[in-house]
C-alpha cells in the first residue's frame, strides 16, 4: 500500500429520518488495495451508509470523496460512474436473461439502428469471467446458475467499470464453504489491482482472515477504525455493542407454570425437518439462525398459515390440529408477524382498529361494532404499552416503526393468547424503543405467558431468552440454556460448523 | 406564514379536489345556462342517476376490498332481459318473475366472488371475461330480440321505476334507502370493517384472521345484489329492454366510485362519497347536455373522468404529480 490517497473517503456524513438518527457523522476512508470491514449490529447503520454511497439517499450533511475528488450521488447511475460498485446480499439479476445481458444491462453494446451486438457482448463477457474462473460462459442462462454462481455475475458485472471501491454486503451468507474460497481469491485478485474495498459481515472469522482494518459504527455513530492485526473479535464485539458480551441478564426466577405448547418431529416439506421443541407458561424461547433457516416457517405452521407434512403439535397436553389464522386464534396462539408493515398492519387503517382487527367480530353492540369497547380495548393497551400516538384516529403508517411494532404487539396481546409468538421484534426499530419491547417481553413471560421469540440478532436473542434453539438449515440443531450458552457455541450451530445435536 | 398558507390549501386542494373542481364546474355551468340548477333539472339528475348509483353503490363495496368489477353492465342487461321475459312468461309473472331474477344474478355474482375470492384470479381478468359471457348468455337467453311487456296497463310491474312515494320517485327512494343501508353497513359492521381490512392489506387481514376469500366472495354478492335491483327499476322504467341497455356503464359505474374518492389501490372510499361521485357525474353529463353538446361526446369525458380522477388519487397518496417509484 504506497498509495495513500483513499479509494473512498466519507466525512461526517449525517442521515435522519423522521424519528431515528440513523447516520449521526460518519467518517472513514479506504484504501487502494484494502479490505476493509464495516461492522455493527442490525440497525446500526450499515445499510442506510451503503444506500448514501450508492445514491439511493440523500445525506443531510457530510461529504463522499472518490481519490480525493469531492463526489455527489445522485442516483445508482452515478455512483457506477464513479466506480462504487455494489455486490448485494440479495442479488438484483433477472433470471430469464444470459449472464452477459445481465452484466451490462442497460448498457448494452449497440449496431447500427439500436440493434444489440451480439459478438461484442460476449466476448467482452467472456473476458472478464476468464478472470473470475467461473465454470460458466456469457451464454448461460442465469436462473440456471448456483447462488453462489449468480453472485459471481455480480462481482463481474462490478468489473465492467473501472472500479474504485466495491462493496460486499454479506457475501458469503448463502455460500458453502467451497464457494467462499473462490469468493476469496477472487477478493484478494481485486484487492490486488488496487481497488478499495468495504466488506461487510456479521461473521468474525472471516472478518479476522479478509481484512485490513476494521470499521465500527454503533446506533448511526462512527466508533472507531482499528488494525485487523491488533484487534481481537472482544475488542470488536465492545465496540460493536457498547459493552463487553455480558450474558447474565437480570432474569429473575420466574416459577415456571406447565407446558403451554410441545412440537413433536413437525416437518413441512424442506422448509423444515423434525423440529421438537417445548414452551412453558412463564418462559421466554428464543429461536436463532440465519434467513432460511426455517424458523418463520415454523412460527406460520403454528399459525396455520402452513401445513405441517408429519409430525404433531400439543396445546396444553393435547394434540391439535391447525387450519387456518382464525383456528390458531381459537386455539390461544397469536403470531407477530416478521414484516410490520405487509403483514402486521393495514398501514392506512387507524390505530384503534388495527388494534382489534381480530376480534372485532366479537366487539359488538348488535349487529354493530361497539366503538366502546374498541376504545376501551386500545386505551388499555396503549396505556400498558405506553404506545406514542396523537389519538387513535391516527392513520397507524404514520407512527414510528417502534410504535407500529407496540400496536401489533397491542393487537395480540389484547386476544389473550396462551402462547405468544413474536418473529423479529424489533427490526428496524429505534435503540431505545427496542430495549422498551425487550422488557416488555421479559415482563410478559413473568406474567405467566408462554413467549417464542424468534430473532437474527444475537444479543436480542441472548437478552430475552430463558433457553435458545439454534436452527441451521431448516433443523434444530442444539438447545441452549440462557445461563450456560456462549457466543461462539451459538454461532457455531447456527453456522451448521458443530453437525450434532447436543 | 404564506409558506405555510400555500401548503395548507395545497393539502385541502389534494383532498377535496374533486370537490372543489365540482363547485367551480357548477359555478361555471349556471353562469353560462341558469337553467343549469333549476330544481326541476336538479330533480331530474338525481332521478336518472339512481340507476348508476344503485351499481356504484355495490361497486363500492368490491373497490374498498381491493378489486374491481367491469361486469355490472352486462349483468344489468341480463337482469333486465331475464326480469321482462319471466314477467311475460305464464308460469312465473312479476311476482315469483322478480325473485328468479334475484337468484339469478347472485349466481352470476358468486362465480366472480369465487374465482376472485376463493381462487383468487385476478379482478380485471375475471370481470372482464365476465362482461363478455355474461352478454353472450343474455344474447342466447334472448335470442337476441329484445323483450317488451305486452299488457302495460295491466301489471303493478311499472311501480318501480315509474312509481312515486311520499312525492319521491320509487327509483330515487330505493337509492336513498339502499345508500343508507348499505352506508351502515360498511360503516358500522365488523363485516364493513374486514372489507376496509381485506383491501387495505389483505395479506395482513389473513395474518389476522379475517376470512379473505369469503369476504371477497361476500362484495361480489352485494355488487350482484345492487344490479339486481337496478336492473328491475331499469326494466320497469321502460317496461322492456334491449339486449344493451347495459352497455357501456361499468366504466360510469367505476368513474363514479372513483370520483367519490374511493382509492383502485383498495382499503379507503365511503359509500357517502360514493354517492357524491354518482351526483357529479349525473351534473356533468347533464350540463354538457345542456351544453348542446352530443350525448355521445359523455363517453369521452366519463373517460377524462377517471384519468383525472386516479390521477388525484396517486397523486394525493405520493405527494407529487409525478415520480418515477411507487
Amino acid at each position: 500500500m504506497t498509495d495513500h490517497t483513499p479509494a473512498l473517503r466519507l466525512e461526517g456524513i449525517v442521515k435522519t429520518f423522521p424519528g431515528v438518527r440513523a447516520l449521526d457523522g460518519v467518517s472513514f476512508s479506504v484504501l487502494p488495495g484494502e479490505v476493509h470491514a464495516l461492522m455493527g449490529e442490525n440497525g446500526a447503520g450499515k445499510s442506510t451508509l451503503m444506500k448514501v454511497l450508492g445514491g439511493i439517499y440523500q445525506p443531510d450533511a457530510g461529504k463522499i470523496f472518490i481519490e480525493e475528488r469531492e463526489t455527489e450521488m445522485r442516483g445508482p447511475l452515478e455512483a457506477k460512474a464513479n466506480g462504487v460498485m455494489f455486490i448485494h446480499q440479495e442479488l438484483s439479476l433477472a433470471e430469464e436473461l444470459s449472464v452477459a445481458e445481465n452484466i451490462y444491462l442497460g448498457e448494452l453494446p449497440r449496431k447500427s439502428f439500436g440493434r444489440v451486438d451480439w459478438a461484442t457482448l460476449y466476448s467482452r463477457t467472456d473476458a472478464i469471467l476468464e478472470k473470475l474462473k467461473v465454470g460458466f460462459n456469457a451464454r448461460t442462462l442465469v436462473g440456471d446458475l448456483s447462488i453462489a454462481n449468480q453472485q459471481m455475475v455480480e462481482i463481474a458485472r462490478a468489473l465492467t467499470v473501472d472500479a474504485k471501491a466495491v462493496i460486499f454486503d454479506e457475501p458469503t451468507a448463502s455460500l458453502t464453504d467451497a464457494e467462499k474460497v473462490v469468493l476469496f481469491d477472487v477478493i484478494e485478485g481485486l484487492k490486488a489491482q488496487g481497488v478499495g474495498i468495504i466488506y461487510i459481515s456479521h461473521r468474525m472469522e472471516e472478518i479476522f482472515k479478509m481484512t485490513d482494518r476494521i470499521s465500527v459504527l454503533r446506533d448511526g455513530e462512527y466508533r472507531g477504525t482499528l488494525n485487523t492485526a491488533e484487534t481481537n473479535e472482544d475488542e470488536i464485539t465492545q465496540m460493536m455493542i457498547g459493552r463487553s458480551l455480558d450474558i447474565s441478564r437480570n432474569v429473575e426466577q420466574v416459577e415456571l407454570g406447565p407446558v403451554a405448547l410441545r412440537v413433536e418431529n413437525l416437518s413441512c416439506g424442506h422448509l423444515f425437518e423434525d423440529a421438537t421443541f417445548e414452551v412453558r407458561e412463564g418462559e421466554v424461547l428464543g429461536f436463532y439462525g440465519l434467513v432460511g433457516a426455517g424458523r418463520t416457517e415454523i412460527a406460520e405452521t403454528l399459525f396455520g398459515l402452513r401445513k405441517p407434512t408429519s409430525g404433531q403439535i400439543y396445546l396444553k397436553g393435547e394434540a391439535v390440529k391447525i387450519t387456518s389464522p382464525i383456528d390458531a386464534i381459537a386455539k390461544g396462539i397469536s403470531l407477530v408477524p416478521e414484516s410490520r408493515k405487509e403483514q402486521g398492519l393495514v398501514l392506512g387503517m387507524n390505530c384503534r382498529d388495527n388494534m382489534t382487527l381480530p376480534q372485532v367480530g366479537d366487539l359488538t353492540a348488535g349487529p354493530f361494532v361497539s366503538d366502546g369497547a374498541e376504545i376501551s380495548i386500545y386505551d388499555q393497551y396503549r396505556d400498558r404499552l405506553s404506545i406514542k400516538s396523537p389519538s387513535w384516529k391516527t392513520a397507524v403508517g404514520n407512527l414510528s416503526g417502534g410504535n407500529q411494532q407496540k400496536i401489533v404487539i397491542g393487537k395480540w396481546l389484547s386476544m389473550q393468547p396462551e402462547v405468544l409468538i413474536v418473529d423479529e421484534p424489533t427490526r428496524g426499530i429505534d435503540v431505545g424503543s427496542k430495549s422498551e419491547i425487550h422488557n416488555l417481553l421479559r415482563g410478559l413471560a413473568k406474567q405467566g405467558y408462554a413467549v417464542i421469540v424468534i430473532s437474527s440478532e444475537m444479543p436480542e436473542v441472548l437478552h430475552v431468552s430463558d433457553r435458545i434453539v439454534a436452527m441451521y438449515h431448516g433443523r434444530i440443531m442444539r438447545e441452549f440454556c440462557a445461563t450456560e450458552v456462549t457466543e461462539d457455541s451459538l454461532i457455531q450451530a447456527i453456522s451448521g460448523i458443530e453437525g450434532t445435536a447436543a | 406564514m404564506a409558506d405555510q398558507a400555500m401548503k395548507s390549501l395545497g393539502s385541502v386542494l389534494a383532498r377535496q379536489g374533486i370537490l372543489v373542481a365540482f363547485i367551480l364546474f357548477m359555478v361555471s355551468f349556471t353562469l353560462w345556462n341558469p337553467r343549469f340548477i333549476d330544481i326541476d333539472n336538479v330533480f331530474g339528475v338525481i332521478r336518472s342517476s339512481a340507476i348508476l348509483g344503485i351499481m356504484a353503490l355495490g361497486v363500492t363495496f368490491v373497490v374498498i376490498g381491493g378489486n374491481l368489477d367491469l361486469s355490472v353492465g352486462s349483468m344489468l342487461s341480463f337482469s333486465a332481459i331475464v326480469v321482462l321475459d319471466l314477467h311475460e312468461n305464464p308460469a312465473f309473472g312479476p311476482a315469483l318473475a322478480i325473485p328468479a331474477m334475484f337468484a339469478m344474478t347472485l349466481c352470476l355474482g358468486a362465480i366472480n366472488g369465487f374465482l376472485i375470492g376463493y381462487l383468487r384470479l385476478n379482478s380485471l381478468i375475471v370481470t372482464l371475461g365476465m362482461l363478455s359471457a355474461i352478454h353472450g348468455l343474455t344474447l342466447t337467453y334472448s335470442g337476441g330480440q329484445n323483450m317488451d311487456i305486452a299488457n302495460q296497463n295491466e301489471t303493478w310491474f311499472d311501480v318501480f321505476g315509474r312509481g312515486e312515494a311520499l312525492g319521491i320517485p320509487v327509483p330515487v327512494l330505493i337509492f336513498l334507502l339502499l345508500a343508507a343501508f348499505l352506508g351502515i353497513v360498511l360503516a358500522k359492521t365488523p363485516f364493513g370493517r374486514k372489507v376496509y381490512a381485506v383491501g387495505g392489506n389483505g395479506t395482513a387481514a389473513t395474518f389476522s384472521g379475517i376470512p379473505r376469500a369469503r369476504v371477497v366472495f361476500m362484495t361480489y354478492l352485494i355488487s350482484a345484489f345492487c344490479v339486481a335491483t337496478a336492473g328491475l327499476i331499469q326494466a320497469s322504467r321502460t317496461m322492456g329492454a334491449q339486449n344493451t341497455v347495459g352497455q357501456g356503464m361499468e366504466l360510469e359505474v367505476l368513474a363514479a366510485v372513483i370520483l367519490g374518492g374511493a382509492s383502485l389501490l383498495g382499503g379507503s372510499g365511503t359509500i357517502f362519497k360514493t354517492v357524491i361521485g354518482v351526483l357529479i357525474l349525473g351534473f356533468i353529463q347533464n350540463g354538457l347536455l345542456l351544453a348542446g353538446l352530443e350525448f355521445y361526446v359523455q363517453f369521452v369525458v366519463t373517460w377524462i373522468i377517471i384519468i383525472l380522477a386516479v390521477w388525484l388519487d396517486i397523486a394525493t397518496k405520493r405527494g407529487k404529480l409525478w415520480s418515477p417509484i411507487a
